[in-house]
């Protein structure tokens, strides 16, 4: 390329021209990209509009432009100077745009009788009909809790809430879940009996202020990168960083303190640096007096943690229990934030408590630079089962078996109590119920368990055996290629609606294309179904927009108050976090600074909490701990990511982590062995993780899948999978399994680049599995 | 003293390879990434390193130096184009002179390709497409006194020693406190390398 002369190109045509129907009123300013006019840099003399929308993936999410052609089609993205993000993307964020016109996308629903025969194509009145038609004949014969519906915590919030209304008004069923269930429900359940409130307590920005930083069971650098720059930021700043993780992370290699703690043992370590915190005098004690109950019971309980006790359960060493408890309580300002490696566990909501138990009982709370929060994994993690779609919840966080609440909703939904359902089962134990054939019917509305729910061979057992199974999807899943019906839907990027973030931050995406020919929105088909079955007048929603004014209506007065958010003041803003109960209230980013919580008493209610240990027990035949986790460019159970050619190369296939101390070299096949089954892995060999513990990422099915050999053992309160830990060894093996290519629709071949890459024999040679960029 | 450049920051380096796909994107060479994720001490630690090309400035751009054909413009601002497509003759002496390992031969187009500092970014104003999207500021872009307030303390080095010859970058990279050695002229700090004084 020769050089551009930088005077020409300040003369190139500069004007943008915007499609109206596109881009909404309010969001066409791009005076934010790159921080000067955008109309100084950004030639239009293609055509090419932005449209300002955000991330589709993990709970930052990152604000972003799309960029779109003259024909109306993606086909790039371009940083957005959001509030949130400030311009950084991620590895997945900058490809996400590549799916939206992926070769592999469905885009008419296909059909089978049976399991036996070839999926084809049909039209959509045959497949919604043919659904309909299932759906009577086994609520008939067996009842309506004979049918379920399991939704997705990436569904837009207005999508979430028409799934839970879906279920208990026209399938009047009680058995509805969703797949934040594997997500982070214990976090959820810890901070209801701590706070009264299902949220972190404080925004992002906060971690600039604070001056100790706790990160617990959080892999930041990999699993929501962007939230780094607030790390680095208050590290410029002086704050000292604590993680706590049994693998040595990219955080974790630059932190103060790394504890390198044994899996599903992390409520011995915190409440041994709270007996710490309290032999040392570091209580905050005028705090604690005013503010909470149960203190006394925690305190005592504490006491038998001492710090050598609990050494010797987490492998750690006591003065780093200490050291922990000196540098967090001593600091002027702590924050802990924590994420699935403290909340995937039989004892996860315990974990979450244990740590908020720490960070009231040094006062850290309620202030700038001081409070907890939970780093939430898929875009809608938080807003996804705040309206409805969680099993024992209606919309605005209600209780269904609330009496009062169940009588508010139903006035708004027209329905009488007694139509009502009660509360259901989790998603995991919905598998078991399909398995005892309780349940003979299925919907799955943007999940994958085929990959994300642990033990596979129970999942497909579970699978197998229901009678009838749709799923909507825009990609076939492996979970889709199961199932009798496939209802191919939108992506994010061609519908609009809201999310809400790790903060709680609702966010409002944007519509950049319209769909392609064939395929429908969610809501589009939530509501046909619905009319089908009976129940269209409760379902006559044209789209999201009139949703969310019935969301807005129906978390009014709640705990989780939406009704002051609209669509403009959105669009007119980076973002509103909820409680926000009037259209003039500026929203709550941080909460408890007035000390009440959003118990009756306003207390905060510290709770006692006993480790146990994990459920799957070590014996000699398996003395490890297998951990499982995340790698940066895949997405959960990598069905939209395993396709974009850029992240398959970056990453294309998984590997275990062994420590160096059990003598393989790198690359060497390594068969893995829990008491659920064994795969075989490239060895990946490194420092970096603990000798008695080997660690897999999971977004792969079988067989190079993690989650065939996790434990699906549960939170006996949040029903959360305890996929960080359970007992395993190693032993060497011949070969390495083989990556299956994700499944693509009939008659279609798969996505030729990804192809190359996901059969590439090569193993990891670097520490993250990633193969050093090639040069020539 | 170097106006508005990268500065490369390891310490803060996730290996998320953002930047990797953020330079796939960008319009001057688009479907191809130009910069490098290295790791620095595999087996042991995560500790990664994203590398672009460095822009060296004394002496010239050995990459430019070495081109038989001319086919690697550096602009009047000291940034290293990639080959000219109409003069390149894909002979890889570039890749073979230049330092730090940074640039790539299609052989099939018989062409150099390289970091060119996103000019069709930079020329408007805006930061080069790595820099802009990096999740932790391991790539910043702006000058030296904007990642100072930013970041109060840092120290950057932009000489690098190569056995008996140093090069001088018009890329920075930021120096652990306890790695920053003499001041040279010009006041910025020079990286031991090979254990050699420069002095």
């Amino acid at each position: 390329m020769t050089a551009t002369d930088p005077a020409k190109a300040a003369s190139r045509p500069v004007s943008i021209s915007i499609d109206p129907s596109i881009a909404p009123p309010g969001t066409r300013n791009f005076r934010d990209a790159g921080g000067i006019p955008a109309d100084k840099w950004h030639a239009d003399q293609n055509g090419e509009t932005l449209v300002p929308t955000h991330c589709c993936f993990c709970g930052v999410q990152c604000g972003m432009y799309l960029r779109v052609d003259k024909g109306g089609k993606v086909f790039g993205v371009e940083p957005r100077n959001h509030d949130i993000n400030r311009m950084r993307l991620c590895p997945k964020g900058i490809n996400a745009y590549q799916q939206v016109n992926h070769p592999d996308r469905l885009t008419a629903p296909l059909m089978r009788r049976s399991r036996d025969e070839e999926f084809k194509e049909c039209s959509w009145d045959e497949a919604l009909d043919f659904t309909v038609s299932e759906i009577r004949r086994i609520q008939e014969a067996h009842g309506n809790d004979a049918f379920g519906l399991l939704g997705g915590a990436s569904l837009f919030s207005e999508k979430t809430y028409l799934v839970g209304k879906f279920a208990r008004v026209a399938l009047k069923t009680k058995h509805v879940d969703y797949n934040g269930r594997l997500c982070m429900v214990s976090a959820a359940g810890a901070n209801k009996l701590a706070f009264g409130i299902d949220r972190a307590g404080n925004p992002f920005s906060d971690i600039l202020l604070t001056d100790c930083l706790l990160i617990a069971g959080s892999n930041v650098g990999e699993c929501f990168p962007v939230m780094t720059q607030y790390l680095w930021g208050a590290r410029d700043r002086g704050a000292s960083l604590i993680v706590i993780d049994p693998r040595e992370t990219a955080i974790a290699r630059t932190a103060d303190i790394h504890v390198a703690i044994k899996p599903g043992t992390d409520s011995a370590f915190f409440n041994a640096v709270l007996n710490v915190v309290i032999s040392e005098g570091l209580t905050d004690e005028a705090y604690i007096a005013a503010n909470t109950t149960g203190w006394d019971e925690v305190k005592k309980t504490v006491a038998e943690y001492p710090p050598s006790r609990s050494a010797e359960i987490c492998g750690v060493p006591a003065s780093q229990i200490v050291q922990v408890a000196r540098v967090f309580a001593g600091a002027d300002k702590a924050m802990a934030w924590h994420a699935r490696g403290i909340e995937h566990h039989s004892q996860g909501v315990e974990n979450c408590l244990s740590v908020i138990n720490l960070c009231v009982a040094t006062g850290h709370i309620g202030k700038p630079g001081a409070g907890y929060g939970t780093i939430t994994g898929q875009g809608n993690g938080q807003g996804g089962r705040e309206h409805g779609q969680k099993s024992d919840l209606l919309p605005g966080g209600r209780s269904i078996t609330n009496p009062e609440h169940r009588k508010q909703i139903c006035q708004i939904w027209g329905i009488e109590e007694s139509e009502l359902p009660g509360a259901g089962t989790s998603m995991m134990e919905m598998v078991w119920q399909m398995q005892r054939r309780e349940i003979r019917g299925l919907i799955g509305i943007c999940n994958n368990p085929f990959v994300s729910l642990p033990n596979y061979a129970v999942v497909k057992d579970g699978y197998d055996t229901a009678e009838f199974h749709a799923q909507f999807d825009f990609f076939l899943s492996e979970t889709a290629a199961n199932a009798h019906v496939v209802f191919p839907v939108t992506t994010w990027a061609e519908d609009e609606g809201v999310m809400a973030n790790a903060e709680a931050r609702v966010v409002k995406h944007n519509k950049a294309q319209e769909p392609p020919a064939g395929v429908r929105t969610d809501t589009w088909v939530i509501c046909e179904l619905a009319r089908r079955l009976g129940a269209g007048k409760h379902f006559d929603f044209p789209g999201s927009r009139e949703v969310f004014e019935e969301l807005r209506v129906a978390s009014a007065g709640t705990v989780n108050d939406y009704y002051g958010i609209t669509y403009e003041r959105l669009d007119e803003t980076g973002g509103i976090v909820w409680p926000c109960p009037s259209t003039e209230h500026p929203g709550t980013p941080r909460l408890f600074e007035d000390g009440r919580t959003y118990h009756p008493d306003g207390k905060i209610h510290m709770q006692v909490v006993e480790w146990h240990p994990p459920m799957d027990a070590y014996t000699e035949e398996f003395p490890l701990s297998l951990t499982t986790g995340r790698t940066v460019a895949h997405f959960l159970s990598g069905n939209q990511t395993r396709r974009l050619g850029a992240l398959v190369e970056q990453t294309p296939r998984p590997w275990v982590e062994v420590h160096p101390s059990h003598g393989f070299r790198n690359g060497e096949p390594v068969r893995v062995v829990t008491r659920r089954g064994s795969e075989v892995f490239p060895a990946l060999v490194t420092e970096a993780i603990r000798p008695d513990t080997v660690f897999i990422p999971y977004h792969w099915p079988v067989p190079t899948s993690a989650n065939a050999l996790t434990i699906d053992a549960l939170d006996p309160r949040s029903k959360i999978p305890e996929y960080k830990v359970c007992a395993a060894r190693i032993e060497a093996a011949e070969r390495v399994d083989e990556v299956p290519a994700p499944p693509t629709p009939p008659g279609r071949e798969a996505y030729p680049e990804a192809q190359v890459s996901r059969t590439d024999p090569l193993p990891p040679t670097s520490p993250q599995g990633r193969g050093t960029a090639e040069r020539s | 003293m170097m106006g508005r450049t990268i500065f490369i920051d390891p310490g803060r380096c996730i290996g998320c390879q953002a930047c990797v796909s953020a330079c796939r994107e960008c319009d001057s060479h688009r479907g191809k990434s130009m910069i490098h994720l290295d790791y620095t001490e595999p087996g042991m630690s995560v500790a990664s390193l994203p590398s672009v090309c460095m822009h060296c400035e004394d002496p010239v751009a050995p990459c430019a130096e070495v081109c038989p054909a001319d086919a690697i413009l550096v602009t009047a601002d000291g940034v290293v184009q990639q080959a000219d497509t109409t003069r390149c003759i894909g002979c890889s002496n570039c890749v073979n002179a230049c330092p730090f390992g940074i640039p790539k031969i299609d052989l099939q187009a018989k062409l150099q390709m390289k970091c060119n500092l996103c000019y069709d970014r930079t020329a408007y104003g805006l930061a080069p497409m790595c820099a802009t999207v990096c999740p932790t500021g391991a790539l910043f872009y702006g000058t030296l006194e904007e990642l100072q307030a930013e970041r109060p303390g840092v120290q950057v080095a932009d000489s690098f020693v190569f056995g008996d010859v140093v090069v001088q970058t018009g890329v920075a990279m930021v120096v652990p406190a306890d790695k920053v050695q003499w001041p040279v002229p010009g006041g910025l700090p020079v990286v031991e390398i090979n254990g050699r004084d420069v002095r």
